[in-house]
């Protein structure tokens, strides 16, 4: 029988794989974006499981919310990558210092 | 039976996806596994009867974000091959951190296992009621007790969409684009002149 364990460990093996991409691709921003969508995903996973184990949808509603952060975060951050491209031609992350004074 | 044989394909499923999609070489390949990634969770989401969730998923993950990461990566002009640079060298640290990460986490579901922890009791105000399909459940609980929820998220959408027109809008000059309050402000007698040149002079435009 599957229980809430099975769940938990899928999540955390997700949740640590998003980990691992950001160190793997440290400079590829688009990359970087699917890990942290990786770690989302595992959370939501986690919330789902815990909802449905315990009987109580709250987990459900909270899973939604963080959809729609990561769909507003996806959004944005590729905007920000488009524009930076523009204006370097290269979109690798460990030159950024445009904002340094 | 079929239900656990249904989580171990799903979850061994997810559990690739998720690794080819970090690993991959080309990040259009990226993008596809993490769709897979994320039809695969959607189907362990399902089996434990969320089914909206599931939905939801495939179609703001697979539906919007996973087709905006391949638009961005098709658009721009990237020279990948330069970005691996460091996989190699990044990947002893990274590897570390994440199995000390993943034995603390898989730590945790031992020490529940073994009865040190008990999950919290839900209060009972968001039971699932009996009878009542899920996405009725949801829809009763997301439009009455989390209502200013629900509309915060949708302001956050709105932010985001409205900034991201923002930062990727630019103004190209040389492009003659309709000016309508000008075109409206324009009147008949200012827009037409009655002349009467002289025979074989012509009139200026």
């Amino acid at each position: 029988m599957i229980g809430i364990e099975h769940y938990v460990v899928v999540s955390s093996i997700l949740f640590v794989l998003g980990v691992l991409g950001i160190f793997l691709n440290r400079k590829n921003v688009i990359v970087i974006l699917m890990a942290i969508e990786l770690i989302l995903l595992a959370v939501n996973i986690n919330f789902v499981a815990f909802s449905a184990f315990l009987h109580d949808l709250t987990g459900q509603i909270f899973a939604m919310f963080v959809l729609t952060v990561a769909a507003g975060e996806a959004a944005i951050g590729l905007a920000i990558l488009v524009i930076y491209f523009r204006g370097r031609g290269t979109i690798a992350v460990d030159d950024v210092n445009r904002m340094k004074g | 039976m079929i239900q656990t044989f249904a989580f171990y394909l799903f979850a061994v499923m997810v559990i690739a996806s998720g690794a080819v999609t970090i690993l991959a070489r080309n990040p259009v390949h990226s993008v596809l596994w993490l769709i897979l990634a994320f039809f695969n969770a959607a189907g362990l989401m399902v089996l434990v009867g969320a089914e909206f969730i599931a939905m939801l998923l495939v179609i703001v993950y697979v539906g919007a974000v996973a087709v905006l990461f391949l638009f961005v990566v098709m658009m721009l002009d990237i020279d990948f091959a330069t970005l691996r640079a460091g996989f190699v060298r990044n990947f002893p640290l990274g590897f570390a951190i994440a199995l000390v990460l993943l034995c603390e986490l898989v730590l945790g579901v031992g020490a529940y296992r073994v009865g040190a922890l008990q999950l919290g009791t839900p209060d009972g105000t968001a039971a699932t009621a009996l009878g009542a399909s899920n996405i009725e459940a949801i829809g009763a609980l997301l439009y009455g007790r989390y209502l200013f929820l629900f509309e915060a998220a949708g302001l956050i959408l709105l932010v985001a969409m409205i900034g991201a027109i923002v930062l990727t809008h630019r103004q190209r000059s040389g492009v003659r684009g309709q000016n309508i309050s000008r075109q409206i402000a324009r009147r008949p007698d200012e827009a037409t002149v009655n002349v009467r040149p002289e025979v074989g002079k012509g009139v200026s435009l």
